[in-house]
This record gives structure tokens, C-alpha cells and sequence, in this order.
């Protein structure tokens, strides 16, 4: 049984804005285990960025403010350091990589010396033992021609390549957890494949453990041993990539799954879309945030806030639908075909 | 490259597109021909750089292209044009952008900003029939009409694209271009708008020429798919074929890539890498199927319809 | 964790209310007005802005109100400030109190003239060269370069020597290379808004290049324009001073700050006041400005914006 090495309890974020207080992040519970990789899914204003940025105390304070709850890490609490002290985890024992390689990289520092200053900031070791980790690094990240490269400035590298050298930076001082926030959304398609491959094999070799947040379900699929399906600041769903993919619980996960087209299933009918928007986190709607936009939203859903339900050891859901007295809602049409052609095609694939 | 019996309307003819000096330039469009039809949507995909964009550009005379022609309902769009003709290619095509924060002006009102062409072509100058003309535009997208008089910025990214695709309908197009109109946008609210272009499209009998790197809402929207690589199409087809047969070594290599919302079959996926080899000058589009061609050396197509 | 016991027909389906998220805020807010907004919780912008009315409104009123005209002579001389004569009075015998409110008036006039004129000539020739690109742009600023490589001071000196000190001359002396920033600036918005996005799409409508000018590319680059020209007033007012220092400021009997503190200067061991009054308002009013300017710069930082 692998250890947990991160545990969030119950954490609650506010920010304070001239339109009022925001409740960004209303409560959210969630852990990790070393060596595997957990996908933080969600779109804008699900609070899923806050969050991770959250992890590494990266929210200025003000406008923000922790309001509540515990950030375990390796069973000690992040929430109270200092911002001193948590200039000893960051880069050490949590990293991070962001969207965009273009802007998380010093255009006027060579690459090699970014990787070396990482590693001579939290590791006691000699400039040319730095060098040598950091040509390893590079290697290891895929890079081509490492010693070439080492000398080199961000501009002469491509998109792709930028991200392959901005891993290489987080991983320099061997951190326990990997924070990845969207970081292949900005990359063409081929590119994102090789960087996902990549994310998966360092994990294999270092027993990093990952959190990946996106919004994007084929990578979570990709990727992910487990999710957290996050709306309105809070996971509405939590369970392994199973769970979440052939047996989906909550309405918005329907909704998520049923707005990408099922190519297998030719159809012309129109997407089974989530109507509205998001509502606006400086009045968080009273009961269950997603309410308004659920087509199979009940009474209670506009009164009070579900609980977390269990469905299995993993698996979890935030809706009134799982309720002993709610009506038993099957799986919407579209989504439950795409699953059905899933399972057959794996069902195929065994025999 | 043609379809019996379907009207043609746009012809895209042997156009180049290139930047820079000319003795080295940057070929971003290198010798591209194909046709779109009444009525059908065709989806134009690549990765950056591959010169989709530019493509969509050129067809709507953002910029003038180096070479070849382009030619919209049996007229040339570009060459020496007079005031009259260019206003009237403006009133049948129009292209929906990208950005949906940075296609609409921060100063102007969505209802502004609807009714710009208005003031361009001096239609509806009576101020009820205009007001009326931008409250239908914009219930047409799914809008309501007070927000006519909000501010760019006061909308969220799935509203402002409504607001881009309420505009490029303003004047009553026959054919849009819609330039990685969802790429920016959250993907329930991507299926939305995908929606929203699906009904527009049967409402008004558009034909759309649908670019994107997305090659899953491509396929889901379009009727034919072309794929462009390095400025060149490398195979175009029906939007089934491409995808269930596709034959050209860049096309199958790009499909392989895309993530499926399915752990199982991600976890056993083999990527098809691409490795590109230079065509030489006999290369040419060879037929593999019905309107379905491919970029090559009647060699390497041989090959690579063997190894379909 | 208890189970309370929740009615059996609060689980019926009632469905979904999305049309209501779709609603937007209630206030609309023009972009002016968050400019606004943002501006006044500035509080050195504020502040500036309270300095600047008050200047302005004295510089209006003050002469007009006055019991003594700025070239009575009235037999004191080098008084101290007193109840009398609020701020003293010079060599003469002149009111300072009086003076300094008309000099106001000159070195404001001088101020915003300059900056007036720097405005219309740097807009013209930004905006013609940021639009027109290529070859005309490179010619354009290849020659707003060389001007800015001439020795400023030598050029001024020699214009305002031949042309003999005056307002006039002044003015066009301080115009003269000063241009130079705005048309940068404005070349800089220009060439950003023209490839943005909402420009392309009013070119696809089938918008005529004044078109373009007047609804997307003047408001959008207004602010720019706005805390260039707020920034160019006080370095006039201040420049303006340094040339009067040097004997070249508008000559008697016209008084600017500038012309007041270098003849208040000789009189500085014996009547102080002289020079402190001009010098503490000429200060003043560049602090006001420059607060202004920048408050105004950050109020239109669109990264402020949420």
C-alpha cells in the first residue's frame, strides 16, 4: 500500500475584489498517493487553478485569504508557514509547470543555468555537479543534444521543447509532488501526446506524484490513475479514472462527457451541451451550485447543499441523486452509448 | 477534385501565400488547391504553423496572396477590385476569430459592435428597423436583447463568441469562415456554440469552411475534412473516411494522437510517430476513394494505401 | 454524520433555471467609467488632481479678484509675506501673491500648449506611420531619430536666440523635439490595435481605413494618448523654467514661474520668498501632473482589470 503523501482537508479560499468576496474554493477534500497521478478537471471559475496554486501558497495574500481547512503535506500543515519556509518546499518537495512555456521561462537567462539554479538553491552540491544533473535532466526530458542545448536561450527552442525544458526545471531538486496546471493546452495535438508519454514515464522512473488540472477529458483519460471532477469550488465527483469514465455519476460529469462528440457513433444530432453558465462565486447560489443548470435538478437541490456520497471505496459524488429517496436517473442516452461502444471495443481487445 | 451535381462556391486554385524576402521566403501556404460546395462545412485542420489560418485569411482578403487564384461564386476575389465589388464580397462571406476577448472592441457595445456593418454598407439607417435588426442578430445566438447595451468585457467567453458570430451574420452572409472559433472556450461551452453554428447552418444555408486544430469537433461538424501540414494539404476527404481510413502517414499520426475520453484503450494506446520526408516535384493529389485524395509520389501513395 | 429527514416530495424533478445564469451583472460599466473608479481609489492621483483644480481655479480667479493688479507698483519693497501682501512682495513693489497667479497663467498656458501641439503633430505622424508600415513607417521614425539625436539644448537656444525670447517662441521651442514621444507612443498603439483581432474583423465587414481611425483605433489608443499628453505638461512647465534660468524665458513685463524664480534667485539672501513661492509651485503643480499621469496610467492597465 503506497503512502498518502498529501492530504486536503476541507480548504476554503476567499478572495477580496471590488464586486465583494469571492468564494473560490468552498470546501474541497482531497488526497494523494506517492507515485500516482491525480487529474484535477473542471472549466473557468471551477476553482480547479486556485486550488493547485493553493498547494504551493501562490496566492498573494491580499486579495486572498485562506479562510479555512488544512493542507497536509507529508502529514504537516502548509497553511501556516511562513512564506520563509515555504521557500523550502517549493522547487524541493512541490514544483510546478504552468500553461504557457513561453512566459514561465527567463528569455534572457540560458536554459542550463535556470535547471542549475534550482538545484544549487536546495541541494548542497558543487556548480559542475549541477551542470552534470542538469545535462541528465535535460536527457532524461528528451531533449536532443543536451550539451548544445544547455547553453542555449528559450527563443531557440520550440513550443514543445520549452515545455520538455520547463519539467526538466521543476524536476531539478527531485520534488515529491509535481503540480501540472494545463500544461499541454497550448500545444498542437502531436506535441501534447509526446509531453503526456513523457509526464508518464518520469513518473514511472522517480515515483513523482502528479496533479494534472484540466479541462480537457481525452487528457485525464490519458493520464489520470484517479479525478476530481471540480465545479463551483468544490469536487462534485472523486474516484479513479474508471469511475469516472464508464460509470459517472454526477449530472455535470454527464454534461462534461455528453459535450464531446462521440465520433464512433456517427449522428447528426446536436451535442448534449450543459445550458448557462457558471453562477457567480461572490453569491454562491444557495443548495447545490449546479442546480440551474441540471435538467434533473429536485427541489432540495435549491435548498440545501448535498453531502458527499459514497458509491464504492473509491468513488464519491456531491448530488441529491444519490439520495435513497431520489428518483434513480439512468445515464443520459449519448453517454451511456459512447461507454457501452467503449466497453465492447475492450471487451474485443481481450479476447 | 469534384462532386457531381454540387455547386461549387469557392474554388481555391494552385495559391501560395509567402512572407519575407523573396529570394528565402516563407512559403506559410505552398500551392493549395481545393473547392467547397454549397451548403456543406468543410473543416480545414493542421497543427500551428501548418498555414490554415493564413489560408482563411487570404480567401477573405486580409491578405493578398502571392500566387494563384481564389474564386468566390465564379468571381475572383482578389486582383484589382472597385469599391462596389469588394463591399459586395463582404455582404456574401464573412469569418468568426479566434479570440473571443481580443475580436471584440473593449470600447464598443455588443450592440455596436453587431450593427458596425450597418454603418459600413448604410443599411438600416432607421434607427427602429436597426435596433430591431441587432435585437434579432442577437436572439439568433442565444442572447437576449438587453444585452445590446452591455460592454465587450461585461460578457463571458462563450457570450462574446455569440457576439463574433452575431456579427459576421449581420450582413446576411452565404458563407462563413470560422477561424478556431471554439479553440479558446471551455468545452461545455465549445459544445454550445458548435451547436449554435449546427442550427445556424440548417436555419440559413450557410456553408462554413471550418478551421481547427480540434480534430474531434472537426470531425463531429464537418462534412469533408482537408489537412494541411507545413503549407501544403496533405489529404482531404469526407469527414469519415478521413478519420475511420485515413491514408496519408501525417493524417494517421495526428489521429493517433488525440486523446479519447476512454482510460482503457488510452492506457494501451500506440502513438504513430510522423517523420517527414520531402516530396519531390512529381508529387501530385492522387485519388484513393470516393472525393478522397491524397499528396504524394504515385509511389509513396501506392504504399501507403497498402499499408491502409 | 446525522440524517435528518427530508420530505419525500422535496426529491421530485423539477429541472434547471439555467436562462437565469445567463444574466449579467446588474450595473453596466463602461470602460471610461472602471477607468474611473480605478482612478479615484488612486490616493496620490486624487491628490494630484485636487492640487491641479485648485491651481487652475486660482490661476482664473485669483487676478480677477485681487485688489492689486500684478504691475502696480506700490511703493513696499522685498516686503516679507504678510497679512498685507500674502506671499510679499518683489523689488518693485509688486504683489507676489497676484504674480504668482498670472505667471500661473503663463506657465499652464505654456504647458498645455506645448503639449497641445506635441499632441497633433505626434498624432499625425504616429498614426501615419504605424498604419502605413513598411518603408513610409522606417523613413518616419529614421527621421523623428535624428531629431531626437540633435543636442536639444544647442537647437533651442540658437531658435529662441534668433527668434528673440517671447511666449510664442517659447512655446514652439518647447514643441519642437517634444513631439517626438507622442508620435513614438502612438506609432506603438497603433501598430498593437491594428492586428488585433476586432480591427481584422471591421476589415472583413468592409471598413474604410478612416473608419478604422475614428472607431477602433483613436478610442483604444486614447488612454495611451491621454497619459502621454498628462506626463508632457509638467516636463514643458519644468523645461520652461530651466530656459528662463538660462535668460530665455518670456520677457518682462509677462511673468511665468520660471522668470519669477530666476529673478527671485538674485534676490535670494535678502528676500527668500522671492524664489521659495515660484519654486514651490512650479514643484507643486509637476508633482500634480505627474500623480495625475500616472494614476491615469495605472487606472488603464488592462492587467488590473479582473
Amino acid at each position: 500500500m503506497s503512502k498518502t503523501i498529501l492530504e486536503v482537508k476541507d480548504l476554503k479560499i476567499n478572495f477580496k475584489t471590488y464586486a465583494g468576496l469571492v468564494h473560490a474554493v468552498r470546501g474541497v477534500n482531497f488526497d494523494l498517493k506517492e507515485g500516482e497521478t491525480l487529474a484535477i478537471v473542471g472549466e473557468s471559475g471551477s476553482g480547479k487553478s486556485v486550488t493547485s496554486n493553493a498547494l504551493m501558497k501562490l496566492i498573494p495574500q491580499p486579495p486572498g485569504i485562506y479562510e479555512s481547512g488544512q493542507i497536509l503535506f507529508n502529514g504537516r500543515d502548509l497553511i501556516p508557514l511562513t512564506d520563509k519556509e515555504m521557500t523550502k518546499v517549493r522547487g524541493n518537495e512541490i514544483a510546478m509547470i504552468f500553461q504557457d512555456p513561453m512566459t514561465s521561462l527567463n528569455p534572457t537567462m540560458k536554459v542550463g543555468r535556470q535547471i542549475t539554479e534550482v538545484i544549487l538553491q536546495h541541494k548542497k552540491v558543487s556548480k559542475a555537479d549541477a551542470k552534470k544533473r542538469a545535462i541528465e535532466l535535460l536527457t532524461q526530458v528528451g531533449i536532443p543534444f543536451p550539451e548544445k542545448r544547455y547553453k542555449q536561450y528559450p527563443h531557440e527552442f520550440s513550443g514543445g521543447m520549452r515545455q520538455r525544458v520547463v519539467i526538466a526545471i521543476a524536476l531539478a531538486a527531485d520534488p515529491k509532488l509535481l503540480i501540472a496546471d494545463e500544461p499541454t493546452t497550448a500545444l498542437d495535438v502531436t506535441i501534447q501526446a509526446q509531453i503526456l508519454e513523457l509526464m508518464k514515464e518520469i513518473q514511472k522512473s522517480s515515483k513523482t506524484s502528479i496533479i494534472f488540472i484540466t479541462h480537457d477529458l481525452g487528457v485525464v483519460a490519458n493520464v489520470a490513475d484517479r479525478v476530481a471532477v471540480m465545479y463551483a469550488g468544490q469536487i462534485v465527483e472523486y474516484g479513479t479514472v474508471n469511475d469516472i469514465f464508464y460509470n459517472p455519476k454526477h449530472p455535470y460529469t454527464w454534461g462534461l462527457l455528453g459535450s464531446m462528440p462521440d465520433l464512433d457513433n456517427d449522428t447528426d444530432e446536436l451535442l448534449r451541451t450543459i445550458p448557462g453558465s457558471p453562477p457567480d462565486l461572490t453569491n454562491p447560489p444557495k443548495g447545490d451550485a449546479f442546480a440551474a443548470r441540471n435538467e434533473f435538478a429536485m427541489a432540495i437541490d435549491y435548498e440545501q447543499e448535498p453531502p458527499m456520497f459514497q458509491i464504492s471505496d473509491t468513488h464519491f459524488a456531491k448530488t441529491w441523486l444519490l439520495h435513497p429517496d431520489a428518483p434513480k436517473i439512468p445515464l443520459p442516452d449519448a453517454v451511456a452509448k459512447r461507454i457501452e461502444g467503449f466497453l465492447a471495443k475492450e471487451a474485443e481487445f481481450n479476447d | 477534385m469534384t462532386k457531381t451535381g454540387a455547386k461549387k462556391i469557392l474554388e481555391i486554385k494552385n495559391v501560395k501565400q509567402y512572407f519575407g524576402s523573396p529570394s528565402n521566403p516563407i512559403k506559410a501556404v505552398d500551392d493549395i488547391s481545393f473547392d467547397v460546395y454549397e451548403g456543406e462545412t468543410l473543416g480545414l485542420v493542421g497543427e500551428s504553423g501548418c498555414g490554415k489560418s493564413t489560408t482563411g485569411r487570404s480567401i477573405i482578403r486580409l491578405y493578398d496572396i502571392t500566387g494563384g487564384e481564389i474564386i468566390f461564386d465564379g468571381e475572383n476575389v482578389h486582383g484589382k477590385k472597385s469599391k462596389s465589388d469588394l463591399k459586395k464580397f463582404n455582404r456574401q462571406m464573412q469569418m468568426i476569430f479566434q479570440d473571443p476577448y481580443a475580436s471584440l472592441n473593449p470600447r464598443m457595445t455588443a450592440g455596436e459592435i453587431i450593427g458596425e456593418a450597418f454603418d459600413i454598407h448604410g443599411l438600416y439607417k432607421d434607427k427602429k428597423e436597426r435596433r430591431a435588426k441587432i435585437q434579432e442578430l442577437l436572439e439568433a445566438v442565444g442572447l437576449n436583447k438587453e444585452h445590446a447595451n452591455r460592454y465587450a468585457h461585461e460578457f463571458s467567453g462563450g457570450q462574446r463568441q455569440r457576439i463574433g458570430i452575431a456579427r459576421a451574420l449581420s450582413l446576411d452572409p452565404k458563407f462563413i469562415i470560422a477561424d478556431e472559433p471554439i479553440s479558446a472556450l471551455d468545452v461545455s461551452i465549445q459544445a454550445q456554440v458548435v451547436n449554435l453554428l449546427k442550427e445556424l447552418q440548417k436555419e440559413r444555408g450557410l456553408t462554413y469552411l471550418f478551421i481547427a486544430h480540434d480534430l474531434s469537433m472537426v470531425k463531429y461538424i464537418s462534412d469533408r475534412i482537408a489537412v494541411m501540414y507545413r503549407g501544403k494539404i496533405m489529404e482531404i476527404g469526407k469527414a469519415d473516411d478521413i478519420y475511420n481510413h485515413p491514408v496519408h502517414p501525417y493524417t494517421k499520426s495526428l489521429l493517433s494522437a488525440i486523446p479519447l475520453p476512454d482510460p482503457m484503450s488510452e492506457k494501451r494506446r500506440q502513438r504513430i510517430q510522423y517523420k517527414h520526408t520531402e516530396v519531390d516535384e512529381s508529387a501530385s493529389y492522387h485519388e484513393v476513394g470516393d472525393q478522397h485524395y491524397v499528396y504524394g509520389t504515385a509511389d509513396l501513395v501506392k504504399t501507403w494505401v497498402a499499408n491502409r | 454524520m446525522t440524517q435528518q429527514q427530508i420530505e419525500k416530495d422535496k426529491f421530485k424533478i423539477v429541472g434547471g433555471n439555467h436562462e437565469a445564469t445567463d444574466k449579467l451583472a446588474d450595473k453596466s460599466v463602461s470602460f471610461w467609467k472602471e477607468v474611473f473608479l480605478r482612478f479615484s481609489h488612486n490616493k496620490m492621483a486624487v491628490i494630484g488632481i485636487i492640487i491641479l483644480v485648485i491651481v487652475i481655479l486660482m490661476a482664473i480667479f485669483a487676478p480677477m479678484f485681487s485688489q492689486y493688479k500684478s504691475s502696480d507698483q506700490l511703493g513696499v519693497y522685498n516686503a516679507p509675506p504678510s497679512a498685507q501682501f500674502w506671499f510679499g512682495t518683489d523689488d518693485l513693489g509688486r504683489d507676489i501673491f497676484v504674480r504668482i497667479w498670472e505667471g500661473a497663467r503663463i506657465s499652464l498656458f505654456i504647458g498645455i500648449a506645448a503639449a497641445i501641439i506635441d499632441l497633433i503633430i505626434g498624432v499625425i505622424w504616429g498614426s501615419i506611420s504605424g498604419l502605413s508600415g513598411g518603408r513610409v513607417d522606417n523613413i518616419m521614425m529614421r527621421i523623428a531619430d535624428v531629431l531626437t539625436a540633435v543636442p536639444y539644448l544647442l537647437v533651442v537656444i540658437v531658435l529662441l536666440v534668433v527668434m528673440q525670447p517671447g511666449l510664442f517662441p517659447m512655446i514652439v521651442a518647447l514643441s519642437i523635439t517634444g513631439w517626438i514621444t507622442m508620435a513614438r507612443i502612438v506609432r506603438g498603439e497603433v501598430l498593437s490595435i491594428k492586428n488585433q483581432e476586432y480591427v481584422l474583423a471591421a476589415r472583413t465587414l468592409g471598413a474604410s481605413t478612416s473608419h478604422l481611425i475614428i472607431k477602433h483605433l483613436v478610442p483604444n489608443a486614447l488612454g495611451a494618448i491621454l497619459v502621454t499628453m498628462t506626463l508632457t505638461i509638467p516636463s514643458a512647465i519644468f523645461t520652461e523654467s530651466f530656459l528662463s534660468y538660462l535668460g530665455l524665458g518670456v520677457p518682462a513685463p509677462t511673468a511665468s514661474w520660471g522668470t519669477m524664480a530666476s529673478e527671485g534667485n538674485k534676490a535670494i539672501a535678502n528676500a527668500p520668498w522671492r524664489l521659495i513661492f515660484p519654486a514651490v509651485f512650479i514643484s507643486l503643480t509637476i508633482f500634480a501632473f505627474n500623480a495625475v499621469g500616472d494614476g491615469l496610467r495605472d487606472a488603464l492597465d488592462p492587467k488590473l482589470r479582473k
